[in-house]
């Protein structure tokens, strides 16, 4: 048995059924981190000790009976923009190089209420701004499906990670695509959530009316299992759902017949052949699943990237504005006034793709141009919200690619336009706060992984995991192993 | 020529929440510095707000007293700028729709009553406190005020006075400190206000060029500071000058405005809505709940003293003025009913004492029973005025029983006939030349004569009883 080829959960069993302990499960992590971060950059840091410790109290745990539940002593990390209390949290920025957070974001609470071991932090764009991760002061990930690949951004170190069979599941962060996008660029599964559906609580703020923290593994099983943990209602995120979410895993074997799948016409411009082709078969495959297949238009979600961009934007300026070098973060060197101070600490502590987005979003914001630009914006969001509620009446789901390419070269360096076409498709989930799926779904002629996107009706994970199970189990593309 | 200035008010009040607006750290004023805060109201990544409920149901109430539209539902606004005061870099606030507005507040002055409008009242956070240390040439950044509760409230420009601006701060904290939303202190900062001031020749349609008046924090200074602005703006287009729309400050030891920063200058907030804060929501019955916990207002009770009390303008106003003197006067009112003489005791003795021993009405050691019981000794004649004093002294402090305390005092009045005629007769007896005076008609000599019985009794003759009775005999 290679304890890497094991999904998420088939390695709980393991755990449960006492056949491994979470020391070896934790230490072989650790041995697979030195052999693969030479050439992944995945990590930022890895608490090995910290992770052994808990280790070993989980098989304690377990050895007295006492186990948290069935993912106790899974060992998993976390994208770095996550709060874990003493750890620094760095977002990859050298501003945040050196800030140790203050306290546990409420999913670490609940990973560490389950028994969970977390093992370390995952490398990521700067401050979740990218589709790339090459952004990060750390530098960029490489995939593991063509190392002179992107992993795909902003999550690229967990996708990068689960990916290359170092970890069985990562949490990341999504707010534009963050989450979807790398997981198909590393053949990975990987959920957001609907908006509220996990708190937000000690995740560090990129776009705050869009983020989403979710989890990404190999098997939709595991995804669910996962949620099932983190979809918890927090007093102290006031937008997220008061009601839990319930057991994710019950009824996902219970087949996608009868369903209703809109093929989201507007997300097939300008993808590849392959990519297209990707999309066609999983058409296929839902219809020989039972469902019915529609090709559904969605007029205004072309314009959904600009609205994207300009609200991302926006907020970020606002978010970002409390990184001013005083009370923590990168405090400017020789500054002799307090202008200098916000400028040299920001300047020095911020990348370029950073700045351009606060440029960006101050722009938007600015006296005579809000009205031009972020209330266009938001009006803009309002009419998407309004169509995708009308599509939602005629269909359960709707299909798309996760991106219109496999994964980019590292080198790659888009323009604006080019950039802003990355995460075309994967905005919109974001602007109407919808859950939207990244599930792994064939591999391009160069070997190179595709995802397919599947979007929900808002709080209705479970239905929308239970037609991605459907899938994954008509075609296991995940078994496809990474070369390194 | 002649020109009349116009005047808006916007008035920031401190809410008395226990907790910040949008997280657990305490407001307790005078803390060390950073005592009072938490990793959101230090803007610490990661923090989500969360809203003040207390809060809400405070700006309602202002709201229904100064008889505002509540809107049921209200949104929270990011107001953005950079200084160290402001950790987050914007100020959480209610810029687009605020949750009271379109009230009025009606204002007295020495020309008479005005309604002046109320446009709107929103809540927002208060920023946090620097202090330049002198000796070091560093700042030092207190985040205790950071995130304290506030309330705007913002006058329509329906001022032109600077007579009528200070009345409608005293009468705006009045109510503030009446309904208990606020402490109304201006010494800790509680209630700060700034004026918008514009001058434009009388009858004209348009207003003249704003000028925003910062950091007025007394109501005397309020009062000097627009005097100043207006007397400014006029010798600026007298000597045929133009106004600049700037924001000046005012010097309390100058006694005078200076400027700012000009429009140019001005500060670009970048307002949009705070994402992290669902609109806010508000049941129309829950406004109507608020409704009746309003006390009666100072103008309202102050009009009620007058019109059904009888009380003089005078003593309504002093009587008014404080809801704890009011709520006193009228609880004694229900154990004695005669407003007037209360009144007085109330005024001079009871305010005198309780100023000179620092004592709350609160915290008064006798109860209201003994207070009127007191009074009623001397209606019945047991006592005279003086002794009452005596006894009310004594009874302050105490807390003693004013029957136990005449007793032992010895102050009971002597109100037997038989025995003021016995000291009447003794007196005259003794002074016989200055009785026939007085029936001489040297009327004059009356007054030695009472004295001499009064002093003949020891001064505890029922001096009515005295007059009367002495008078009798004299004149028959």
């Amino acid at each position: 048995m290679n304890i890497h080829e094991l999904s998420m959960l088939e390695l709980a069993t393991k755990l449960a059924d006492k056949s491994l302990t979470s020391v070896e499960a934790t230490q072989a992590c650790l041995e697979r981190i030195s052999e693969t971060e030479p050439k992944l950059n995945a990590f930022i840091y890895v608490d090995a000790q910290g992770a052994l410790e808990a280790a070993a109290a989980s098989d304690k745990r377990r050895s007295r009976g006492e186990a948290l539940g069935p993912l106790d002593g899974l060992p998993m990390a976390l994208k770095d923009n996550i709060f874990v209390a003493g750890l620094k949290t760095t977002c990859a920025s050298r501003m945040l190089q050196n800030f140790v957070a203050p306290m546990d974001a409420a999913v670490v609470q609940q990973l560490r209420q389950a028994g969970m071991v977390l093992l370390g932090k995952l490398n990521m764009d700067e401050m979740a701004m990218g589709s790339s991760s090459t952004s990060g002061v750390f530098g960029a990930v490489h995939n593991p499906y063509a190392l002179e690949r992107s992993a795909g951004g902003s999550s690229g170190g967990s996708a990068a990670a689960v990916g290359a069979r170092v970890l069985w599941a990562a949490l990341g962060s999504d707010s534009g695509g963050s989450i979807r996008q790398p997981a198909s660029f590393c053949n990975v599964v990987g959920l957001k959530p609907s908006f509220g559906r996990i708190s937000r609580r000690g995740v560090v703020a990129y776009a705050s009316s869009m983020d989403q923290v979710g989890p990404m593994a190999r098997k939709v099983k595991d995804i669910a299992a996962l949620l099932t943990l983190l979809a918890q209602p927090d007093e102290e995120d006031v937008l997220c759902n008061p009601r839990p979410g319930g057991d994710y895993t019950q009824g996902l074997e219970q087949g996608m017949g009868g369903m209703r799948v809109g093929l989201w016409r507007e997300s097939l411009e300008g993808a590849d052949k392959e990519v297209a082709a990707c999309i066609g078969e999983a058409a296929k495959a839902c219809e020989r699943l039972g469902a019915q297949v529609e090709e559904l238009s969605l007029p205004l979600s072309r314009m959904a990237p600009l609205a994207y961009a300009l609200i991302s934007a926006a907020e970020a300026s606002s978010n970002l504005a409390r990184f001013d070098g005083i009370r923590y973060g990168h405090a400017g060197t020789q500054a002799p006034n307090l202008h200098a101070l916000y400028f040299n600490s920001r300047g020095e502590g911020f990348g370029k793709t950073v700045k351009k987005k606060l440029t960006l979003g101050t722009f938007v914001l600015s006296s005579g141009h809000y009205e031009a630009f972020f209330v266009k914006a938001a009006k803009l969001r309002t009419l998407l919200c309004e169509e995708i509620k009308q599509a939602f009446k005629k269909v359960d789901l709707l299909l798309s690619p996760v991106a219109s390419t496999p994964a980019f070269p590292l080198e790659f360096n888009p323009t604006p336009a080019q950039s802003a076409a990355l995460d075309t498709h994967t905005v919109l989930a974001n602007l109407v706060g919808l859950p939207a799926l990244s599930l792994p779904y064939g591999f391009s002629a160069q070997g190179l992984p595709i995802g397919i996107q599947l979007m929900g009706k808002a709080f209705e994970e479970a239905a929308l995991l239970r037609c991605a199970h459907a899938l994954e189990e008509d075609k296991p593309s995940f078994q496809r192993a990474p070369l390194l | 020529m002649n020109y009349q200035p116009t005047i808006g008010l916007e008035v920031h009040a401190q809410l008395l929440s226990k907790s910040k607006l949008f997280c657990a750290a305490s407001t307790r004023f005078g803390e060390e510095p950073n005592a009072n805060v938490h990793p959101l109201c230090m803007a610490m990544p990661g923090t989500l707000p969360k809203l003040n409920a207390a809060v809400v149901d405070m700006a309602i109430r202002t709201g229904l007293a100064l008889q505002c539209t509540i809107n049921l539902e209200s949104r929270w606004d990011r107001k953005h700028y950079f200084y160290p005061d402001l950790p987050s870099g914007f100020q959480v606030t209610q810029n687009e729709l605020p949750i009271c507005e379109h009230g009025t507040l009606s204002v007295s002055t020495t020309e008479g009553e005005r309604p002046i409008r109320i446009r709107r009242i929103h809540m927002e956070e208060d920023a946090g406190k620097l202090m330049h240390d002198p000796q070091s040439a560093e700042s030092l950044v207190d985040l205790n005020r950071a995130g304290i509760p506030l309330l705007e409230i913002v006058s329509a420009p329906d001022i032109h006075t600077a007579e009528e601006a200070a009345a409608y701060l005293r009468s705006l904290r009045d109510i503030l400190v009446y309904i208990g939303v606020s402490d109304g202190n201006l010494e800790e900062g509680s209630f700060r206000s700034d004026a918008n001031v514009s001058i434009a020749p009388k009858g004209s349609t348009t207003l003249g060029t704003r000028v925003e008046i910062k950091n007025i924090n007394s109501f005397r200074f309020v009062q000097k500071a627009i005097e100043y602005e207006i007397a400014r703006q006029v010798s600026v287009l007298e000597n045929g000058g133009k106004l600049v729309q700037e924001t000046r400050l005012w010097d309390a030891e100058k006694g005078e405005t200076r400027s700012m920063r000009s429009k140019e200058n001005a500060q670009d907030y970048r307002y949009f809505p705070e994402p992290n804060l669902p609109p806010l929501r508000i049941e129309a019955s829950q406004v109507e709940a608020l409704k009746k916990t309003l006390p009666e207002l100072p103008k309202e009770k102050y009009r009620r003293y007058i019109e059904s009390l009888g009380l003089p303008a005078y003593d309504a106003a002093v009587l008014t003025a404080e809801r704890e003197l009011a709520e006193y006067f009228e609880g004694c009112l229900t154990h004695y009913a005669d407003a007037k003489k209360l009144s007085n005791w109330v005024m001079g003795e009871l305010l005198r004492m309780s100023k000179e021993e620092e004592i709350a009405f609160s915290a008064l050691r006798f109860s209201k029973e003994q207070f009127a019981r007191l009074l009623q000794a001397v209606d019945a004649g047991k006592i005279s005025l003086n002794a009452a004093k005596e006894v009310f002294a004594h009874m302050f402090r105490t807390g003693e029983e004013p029957e136990r305390i005449i007793e032992a005092k010895g102050l009971a009045q002597v109100s037997d006939v038989g025995a003021i005629e016995a000291a009447i007769a003794a007196v005259l007896e003794a002074h016989a030349s200055e009785t026939e005076k007085y029936r001489a008609g040297k009327k004059q000599v009356f007054g030695f004569l009472v004295g001499q019985v009064m002093k003949a009794m020891k001064g505890k003759g029922n001096p009515a009883l005295v007059n009367q009775l002495l008078r009798n005999r004299l004149d028959n």
